[in-house]
């Protein structure tokens, strides 16, 4: 499998990434590689073999409904481009 | 100084020969004097090494019969566990303002429990992603053995520091070999213990279902005191195993009589340099005459393990750094005017070419159309993969095999070819596709001009199972002297 | 529908998808707390915020609450179910996905029974899922910046998605209202929809009548009160036949209500490019229900509307007209229940107070007061409903003492007892006594007494009128007519 330039854009867009011309070109290629190195997989033959999503056959384990974090919204915030007033501030949305 | 055990620092702490403060100076120092050449760390703590060193000193003052193991011990720590106080940075330009507010549960355990002394954050490749520590932001670090050479990744940083005596261990992580290949090109006996067994909370996560938090330490001893204080249930994480950890340290003396080891014949294969072929064969025999039974098995679906690996953890990198928008921490582009924009930018500057890749790569097979052929299907050898540990571990108690297929390779020798650096891994990721534990020991060393490079063996066990590859381990550096090897240039 | 749709020869197909917040006191996934109101950012913890290294934790309570829903419309509830990540970038939604259940749902395969009309309609639930409410964008509160509170982020929801099977505005308005009732009475959400506890989006198209295919469909985003659903539903199908009769074509889009217009409209085209790549979220495990489990959440329900309207008509003699406007709310059935207890008296005369006193104040009061803020508790009225029993005050005089009550003129629950005694009110039983007073209404008025002998019947009011005005009201009204009319007969 190889992805042309129109593909890594489309992938770029969708995972929010601005690449330059050469940037789409050079990766490109080398995305092209990666997909070829995994496309040996299709072949295997995995008929009736059920997806392993995790390593242990665990199940999950539920928390008691107690609240007990404290407010600490100004450690959060001293590390945060923009805020004010307590809210994260971002560009403009309409 | 240096040069002692981790035990053996413990004792003269105890039976107060020195004081934690004078052992925390004396690897401060070091890494002041030869961090320079190395770049094994992105931050050093001296202030807090030394607070955290004097209130050891007090409690040891206060008597020393119940004091844990690592009380004023010195530690570093791999870049991707948040420390309360600390920049937290994970290799990457992205992080490099953030100062983690939380503690990883790993750190709090090590530090805020078992009073270890923390003397800085070990560099790393960017977001754990590289088999060379060349892809972190912070720049590359350099092999002690052969300063031209890699110390291997993803925890490059944590092996050069303790390869180096810079610090007497290291936490590091360990997603698809990022603990044993750097132990295997540095010299270091580094275990990755069984999914679920060191929580994951705090441990910046790069393949949630593949990383795991370990150890880069000398000895399969010093090993086991780290991973003792490391490992545990924690409720913070969904994926931790509440099981109770052994005891490392105890059964570690057990003899090897009636192991049985295997031999994954497919581990053993014409991608082999042919000198660690010779040093993996005269190690298994040292195991042989320690009493254990070794026996050929396979592991029919090895050769999958890369294109399974390079599938699942780019799928879940690509959704775990969805987070890293601009928005509420990291690095945020300047005079954005929309938010598309503010993402887009942020992120194109925040993160490195590998990552962007693997970003990329995560992103394709995941998206409508793709996922039931890469993502799906590549889950499905995943189990593949499993079963055939679980058969073999049938027939034998653990695997024994090569760690990487040759030595450490010069700095900027694979970084042109993503897909070559990734065959670095070839021998390791199984382990982390299974869950199962595993384990680099050095077996011998292979001369190239005029550097001596380490070779690494690796043992491989089945879950929870990190006792009984602790105590192989210790047997054979007992019988043999390679782990007690120290790079020459850093005296 | 109104009629000219109706007569149009369309028909409107419309499925529901209702956001519906669990009421736990803390997150889906974290331990942060789930307060409404409070300050921006304090209630957003690090696993809120989707800080580098956090984990998810499951809620037990959010499991068993919508479990708890599942049984309540009969739906299959997965004795396995799993969480997934479904990725998009938005400003409010920290981690960049959104775990939710995509493939394994907790709920599937239930329904529920509308009325529109006089006639009963079922409604299919395809499926209802767990998922993680997203924070808050403030777009108002900067000139060129947009604020984001995460408090609400992590916010347990169960997210009901009906099958296509709603026809009308009204139908959508009787499904909603259903399932608000549902969960209110679960006690799994608050449901105060102003506050955004409970959510809808209506996916609305229209197709000729007798056609089998589904027309295009438009989906009207985050509507947070009936009224707004009914006029957006509304709004939709008359502009989308509108567009197909002039011959135009509908476009598969986000359209948003507009409740100072009554419109809809237009929020973005669903781009092909919107691609949420679900795959199971690797830091979650799969959620088992054991069947003990589930038969335990079973035996702990609480009585659902139905079974408690069946109940009232048999354990209360209540007329089934009455026991259904008592169950509508559980809130207000339980009020009615303590009324009962708490008085002692004909559970039928408490049923009369509550309906038509109670709630006859709280409509007059308007919005601002309803049930749980009523200035007169169960208690207090079970209270004043007592000494009507007793014999104390008559129904008349109750009235009087339920409207002092009603402007606080005495607090607590022996609120009654306390006006009776202040105002001097108690019932006036002394034969006497009344005897008393009719003598000198009689003796004051001979003229009356007799056109009365003389056949003017009607007068006998005026009698009565004139005993009660002489007793400031008191006296028993009973016993004022038997002795009244054998004192007039002479």
């Amino acid at each position: 499998m190889s992805l042309g330039l129109e593909q890594v854009h489309q992938i770029a867009t969708l995972a929010r990434l601005e690449l330059t011309d050469e940037q789409t070109e050079r990766y490109s290629g080398q995305l092209s590689a990666i997909l070829e190195l995994v496309d040996e997989l299709r072949a295997a033959d995995t008929t009736g073999v059920e997806a392993m999503n995790h390593p242990l056959g665990m199940t999950q384990r539920l928390r008691p409904d107690t609240a007990t974090e404290p407010n600490r919204r100004d450690a959060f915030q001293e590390v945060a481009p923009a805020v004010d007033n307590g809210l994260y501030l971002v560009p403009k949305v309409i | 100084m240096h040069e002692l055990s981790i035990r053996e620092m413990s004792e003269a702490l105890r039976d107060r020969r020195i004081s934690s403060r004078e052992l925390t100076q004396h690897f401060l120092d070091r890494i002041a004097h030869f961090d320079a050449r190395l770049n094994s760390f992105i931050t050093v703590t001296p202030e807090r090494a030394l607070q955290q060193a004097d209130a050891a000193d007090a409690r040891l003052a206060q008597g020393a019969d119940t004091a844990p193991p690592l009380l004023g011990i010195p530690l570093a720590e791999k870049d991707i566990f948040c420390t309360e106080g600390v920049r937290t940075s994970c290799g990457s330009k992205m992080l490099d303002n953030f100062i983690a507010p939380y503690s990883a549960t790993a750190v709090r355990k090590l530090h805020d429990e078992a009073g270890a002394v923390l003397l800085g954050k070990c560099n790393m490749d960017e977001f754990a992603m590289g088999s060379s520590n060349e892809t972190s932001f912070y720049g590359p670090v350099k092999n002690p053995w052969d300063e031209t050479r890699v110390p291997g990744g993803s925890s490059g940083g944590s092996a050069a520091a303790v390869a180096a005596s810079l610090a007497p261990a290291a936490t590091a992580t360990d997603t698809g070999g990022s603990i044993r290949q750097p132990a295997a090109l540095t010299g270091l006996t580094g275990i990755k213990p069984t999914y679920g067994r060191v929580s994951r909370y705090g441990m910046i996560a790069f393949a949630s279902s593949l990383d795991q938090g370990g150890v880069l330490a000398h000895s399969a001893e010093d090993a086991a005191y780290v991973l003792q204080a490391m490992a545990g249930f924690d409720p913070r994480d969904s994926t931790s195993v509440d099981r109770p950890v052994e005891d490392y340290t105890a059964t570690l003396n057990a003899p090897l009589k009636g192991l049985r080891i295997g031999l994954p014949g497919e581990y053993f294969t014409d991608g082999l340099d042919a000198k660690v072929r010779v040093a993996i064969d005269a190690a298994t025999e040292v195991f042989r005459q320690l009493g254990a039974e070794v026996r050929p098995v396979s592991l029919p679906h090895a050769a999958l393990a890369v294109p399974t690996y390079y599938v699942v953890a780019p799928a879940e990198a690509s959704s775990n750094l969805s987070r890293y928008d601009g928005v509420r921490y990291g690095h945020r582009t300047e005079g954005a005017t929309s938010l598309e924009e503010l993402y887009r930018k942020s992120r194109a500057e925040g993160f490195g070419a590998e990552v962007q890749r693997r970003i990329m790569v995560g992103t394709y097979v995941l998206s409508h159309g793709y996922y039931d052929a890469y993502y799906r299907q590549a889950q499905k050898v995943r189990r593949l993969i499993a079963q055939d540990f679980d058969a073999a571990f049938q027939q034998v108690d653990m695997l024994l095999g090569p760690t990487t297929t040759d030595i450490a390779f010069k700095l900027g020798e694979k970084t042109a070819d993503p897909v070559s650096m990734y065959l670095n891994d070839v021998y390791t990721i199984a382990a982390n596709l299974a869950g199962i534990p595993a384990m680099n020991l050095p077996c011998g060393f292979k001369t190239v001009g005029d550097a001596e490079l380490p070779i690494g063996l690796q043992l491989m066990g089945s879950a929870f199972t990190e006792a009984r590859l602790l105590n192989a381990a210790h047997q054979y550096q007992q019988a043999t002297g390679w782990h007690q090897r120290r790079p020459v240039n850093f005296e | 529908m109104d009629t000219s749709v109706q007569d149009s020869g369309w028909e409107a197909v419309i499925g529901l998808e209702v956001h519906c917040q669990l009421n736990t006191e803390s997150k889906i996934f974290s331990a942060a707390a789930t307060h409404f109101g409070d300050e921006p950012n304090t209630h957003a913890c690090a696993v809120d915020l989707g800080l580098p290294g956090v984990l998810p934790v499951f809620n037990h309570d959010a499991l068993t609450k919508a479990a708890m829903f599942g049984l309540a419309i009969d739906a299959t509830i997965a004795e396995r179910s799993m969480f997934d990540r479904k990725h998009y970038f938005y400003a409010d939604l920290p981690k960049g996905y959104q775990i939710t259940q995509w493939t394994y749902p907790i709920v599937a395969r239930g329904h529920l029974d509308i009325e529109v009309d006089g006639i009963t309609k079922r409604i299919g639930v395809t499926r209802a899922h767990m998922e993680e409410d997203a924070g808050k964008s403030l777009h108002d509160a900067y000139p060129h910046m947009t604020g984001i509170d995460l408090n609400r982020a992590g916010t347990p929801l169960i997210e009901i998605v009906s099958e296509p099977e709603i026809r009308s505005a009204a139908e959508a308005v009787a499904y909603l209202k259903k399932l608000h009732q549902i969960v209110v009475y679960l006690g799994i959400c608050d449901g105060n929809m102003a506050e955004g506890n409970f959510r809808c989006d209506a996916n609305v198209s229209v197709r000729r009548r007798g056609a089998t295919e589904f027309g295009t469909r438009t989906e009207s985003k985050n509507i947070n009160s009936f009224r707004y659903v009914e006029r957006a539903i509304e709004y939709e199908i008359s502009r989308q036949i509108e567009v197909l009769e002039a011959g135009g074509k509908i476009i598969q889009e986000t359209r948003q209500f507009d409740p100072g217009t009554g419109e809809t409209r237009s929020l973005r085209v669903k781009e092909d490019a919107n691609d949420y790549r679900y795959f199971p979220d690797p830091d979650l495990l799969p959620v088992i229900l054991e069947k003990d489990t589930l038969a335990a959440i079973r035996a702990a329900m609480p009585e659902l509307p139905e079974a408690k309207a069946a109940r009232f008509q048999s354990q209360y003699g209540l007329s089934a007209y009455d026991a259904t406007t008592l169950t509508a709310e559980r809130a207000l059935a339980d009020y009615y229940e303590a009324v009962v207890k708490a008085s002692g008296a004909d559970p039928k005369l408490c049923a009369n107070w509550v309906m038509t006193d109670l709630l006859g104040a709280l409509n007059k009061a308007g919005a601002e007061v309803d049930l749980a803020r009523s200035p007169i508790g169960s208690a207090a009225l079970a209270g004043l409903i007592k000494r009507i029993a007793d014999n104390t005050i008559s129904g008349k005089i109750a009235k009087d003492v339920f409207e002092a009550m009603w402007n606080d003129e005495a607090k607590g629950d022996d609120a009654a007892d306390a006006i009776i005694k202040a105002k001097g009110l108690v019932q006036i039983t002394d034969t006497g006594a009344i005897e008393a007073a009719i003598d000198k209404v009689i003796a004051d008025n001979p003229s009356q007494l007799a056109d009365y002998r003389g056949g003017k019947d009607r007068l006998f009011g005026f009698f009565v009128g004139q005993v009660m005005k002489a007793t400031r009201g008191k006296a028993n009204p009973a016993l004022v007519n038997n002795l009244l009319k054998a004192k007039l007969a002479g």
